[in-house]
């Protein structure tokens, strides 16, 4: 089994719904409460170092409960491995505590997540949109976002 | 081969001489400013290069102000947070200026329709030449250039007395 | 907002008050290679403060792919880092091929390696030539442009194209090598290629114009390279030896022999070289990658993934029918999710691909290089010049296809 999914079930068991390796990524599902501690840990365990937080986006499963999901991807350059972090969150709380205190770089990708999706990172420094236009209503990722509807800043609107 | 020309009551069939003279020396010494966004901006880069050199038809000096250049080359897709930056752009330019769509995104959106890409830089500034592509080959920018140059010699009107389109 | 700080010259402050000036840069501006917007926060010409800010070329690809079917996707991916599209396409393809859980052949894992290495040679042209334009020096554009008109040749005869190749397929390739290709992209990179790297080193390297204007300007350390999630050759050049190809080797990078340069400081002088530097290794890889070049198709044999032979569809109505399934319906793709990340010219390219089973993808994320080195040059060039920000900005090749996608 893989050492980093053993070793997080060790350490967190009530926070960890469900892991998986599919595909050969090692995934696991875990509860918002502790993301920022679980993810310090991951970061600095001598057995794990995931020094790199190589992405973080959101996923809208519309029509399921809870509907979106915040999906870490991170990667250790010592030991050389991936490992994915899944957390849900409900559509009418999508709160979670920014991961900015342990990897600075993720910054502008909760930044993105939220223009996109909506999912709002407590305790961010600058929850601002950073792709489109702060008049832009709406964040155009969800699936319930028309793919064609626009919001011109200019021009006519078709 | 003259258009007629209807402005300013002259309904000339031919440009006067001194008229002429002054078209030869605009079409042959266009200053471009090249609004490259995207993908076409890279073919632009090989317009200006060695291959296909653009300075054969005069269009070699670009300027990158609005304030000294003619010929507004809007390579790539523009979206609805860059479109009020072109039209800023596009004012800024003094007349008599041109303004040439450069591949399928700046003509009529491209390949993208959604929320966020403007179809087409025609439903913000005048557009005179339109160059298909995706992206154009940097032929495509030099037949362009020359349709430029035709506009100029002929007297033409330009897209701009047109605008906007009713 | 405009907060006034005095100035203290040999102990006693003058009359003078002096406001810091906040001034926008961009997002139509020459060396920003336009859509990129700073605001810098001025004292004199010393950057205090810098805010960057993108979105001008968001194209919505992930939209557009959620509403297409999977190779529909393919042309969407060669506008991401437009100046390297085959590598986009080879990333796209190895992405969902470990969905799909196939392995394909070995010629066409050679000449993905092949069209990649061209790309990295043809993508760092183009940052070093943008580069040195913006600090002046305009020559070197001219001669990199010479070889990658090129390559663009040979990419034009390989796929049709010559910038938006759309060249794999799930599987495959669009099509097989034309005749003669193998030798005539020896002949680019033994010739044109070479000579012309040569050139530019000649011009620049131990140029004391280039060194005063490059050296210290922008460093950053390897510790503060890592948190911010910087990849590819600024990583590097800041002196972590972080390569996938090395550390992680896809396709069949671990069969080749070639250097992974690691700079030192981390500072714009030390990216120029690391980039130098990986041209002539792509050059050697693909060297070797010709040699071993294993004939074969290119394609894999499976009616699930490929279309089927062209005669058989104008002959046989069970191929016409898996065409049209093809065309209308798209590649049927097993439920699931995947990581797949290649090392890009930029860095490390990842897409994150969510699939419902199905014709076309639930959610394409793509994990783009310039994204943290876009967030990390406020860290660079604190403290520094104004004109050191644009020497900063054209090391780091920023490709906004990529980061606004």
């Amino acid at each position: 089994m893989s050492v980093v999914l053993d070793r997080l079930r060790e350490m967190f068991p009530a926070d960890v719904v469900s892991t998986h390796s599919d595909f050969g990524d090692d995934t696991a599902l875990v509860r918002r409460e502790r993301i920022v501690e679980i993810l310090a840990f991951l970061r600095d365990d001598p057995e794990l170092l995931f020094d790199f937080a190589m992405d973080l986006t959101g996923v809208d499963y519309l029509g399921e409960e809870p509907r979106f999901e915040v999906v870490y991807h991170l990667y250790s350059l010592e030991k050389k491995r991936r490992v994915r972090i899944k957390v849900r969150l409900h559509e009418d709380d999508p709160v979670i505590d920014t991961a900015v205190t342990v990897w600075p770089g993720i910054n502008w990708f909760e930044r993105e997540a939220w223009d996109m999706y909506g999912i709002v990172f407590r305790g961010h420094p600058n929850l601002k949109r950073i792709l489109m236009y702060e008049a832009f209503e709406g964040h155009p990722l969800r699936k319930d976002y028309p793919k064609a509807k626009r919001q011109p800043t200019i021009g006519p609107e078709e | 081969m003259a258009v007629k020309r209807v402005k300013d009551g002259a309904s000339g069939y031919a440009l006067t001489t001194l008229e002429s003279l002054v078209a030869w020396g605009r079409k042959y010494s266009l200053y471009p400013f090249t609004f490259a966004t995207a993908c076409c901006g890279i073919e632009v880069m090989g317009a200006f290069g060695t291959h296909y050199d653009l300075s054969r038809f005069g269009a070699e000096v670009v300027r990158f102000s609005p304030r000294q250049a003619d010929v507004l080359l809007v390579a790539g897709t523009v979206n609805y947070k860059m479109a009020p930056v072109l039209k800023r752009i596009y004012d800024q330019m003094l007349e008599p200026k041109w303004v040439i769509s450069m591949g399928a995104c700046a003509c009529t959106g491209g390949f993208y329709n959604n929320y966020t890409v403007l179809q087409g830089i025609d439903k913000v500034i005048p557009v005179d030449v339109y160059i298909p592509g995706c992206p154009p080959n940097p032929e495509g920018i030099i037949d362009a250039v020359v349709w430029i140059q035709k506009i100029i010699e002929t007297g033409a009107p330009r897209a701009a007395e047109r605008w906007p389109i009713k | 907002m405009a907060e006034p700080f005095q100035i203290t010259t040999m102990g006693r402050t003058p009359d003078l008050q002096a406001e810091p000036m906040l001034i926008n840069i961009g997002p139509s501006h020459p060396a920003t290679h336009a859509t990129l917007r700073f605001q810098a926060k001025l004292d004199g010409e010393t950057i205090l403060d810098l805010v960057p800010e993108f979105g001008y070329l968001h194209r919505g690809f992930e939209k557009e792919s959620e509403a297409s079917t999977w190779t529909q996707v393919v042309p969407y991916t060669d506008r991401l880092n437009y100046v390297s599209p085959l590598m986009n396409n080879v990333g796209y393809a190895m992405a969902v091929e470990k969905l799909c859980g196939i392995e394909i052949t070995e010629r066409c894992k050679y000449v993905r390696v092949i069209i990649s290495e061209l790309s990295r040679i043809i993508d760092h042209m183009v940052c070093v030539g943008t580069n040195m334009v913006d600090l002046g020096a305009l020559t070197n554009f001219w001669y990199f442009w010479k070889p990658r008109e090129e390559v663009y040749f040979l990419i034009e005869e390989l796929c049709g194209q010559r910038l938006t190749t759309a060249y794999t397929r799930i599987g495959g390739a669009m099509a097989d090598l034309p005749e003669g290709w193998t030798d005539r992209v020896l002949a680019v990179c033994r010739g044109v290629i070479p000579e012309c790297i040569a050139d530019v080193n000649a011009l620049l390297t131990k140029n004391r114009i280039f060194i005063e204007r490059t050296m210290g300007v922008g460093p950053i350390s390897a510790k503060d390279a890592v948190a911010l999630g910087f990849t590819g050759p600024c990583l590097r050049a800041a002196g972590v030896p972080l390569d996938l190809r090395k550390d992680e080797p896809y396709l069949v990078y671990d069969r080749f022999d070639f250097d992974i340069p690691v700079g030192e400081a981390g500072d714009t002088c030390d990216r120029y070289l690391v980039r130098m530097e990986e041209m002539r290794q792509s050059l050697r890889i693909i060297e070797q990658a010709v040699a071993q070049l294993p004939g074969g198709p290119i394609n894999i044999d499976d009616p699930r993934f490929i279309l089927p032979a062209k005669a058989q569809v104008y002959e046989n109505i069970e191929a016409l029918m898996n065409h049209f399934k093809f065309i209308m319906e798209g590649v049927k793709v097993p439920a699931g999710e995947v990581y797949s990340a290649t090392e890009a010219a930029n860095g490390e390219l990842g897409f994150y691909i969510v699939s419902r089973g199905g014709g076309g993808p639930y959610k394409i994320k793509v994990r783009p290089p310039c994204f943290p080195l876009f967030q990390g040059i406020p860290h660079l060039v604190k403290g520094q010049m104004l004109a050191d920000l644009i020497a900063v900005l054209g090391s780091v090749n920023i490709i906004a296809g990529e980061l606004d996608r």
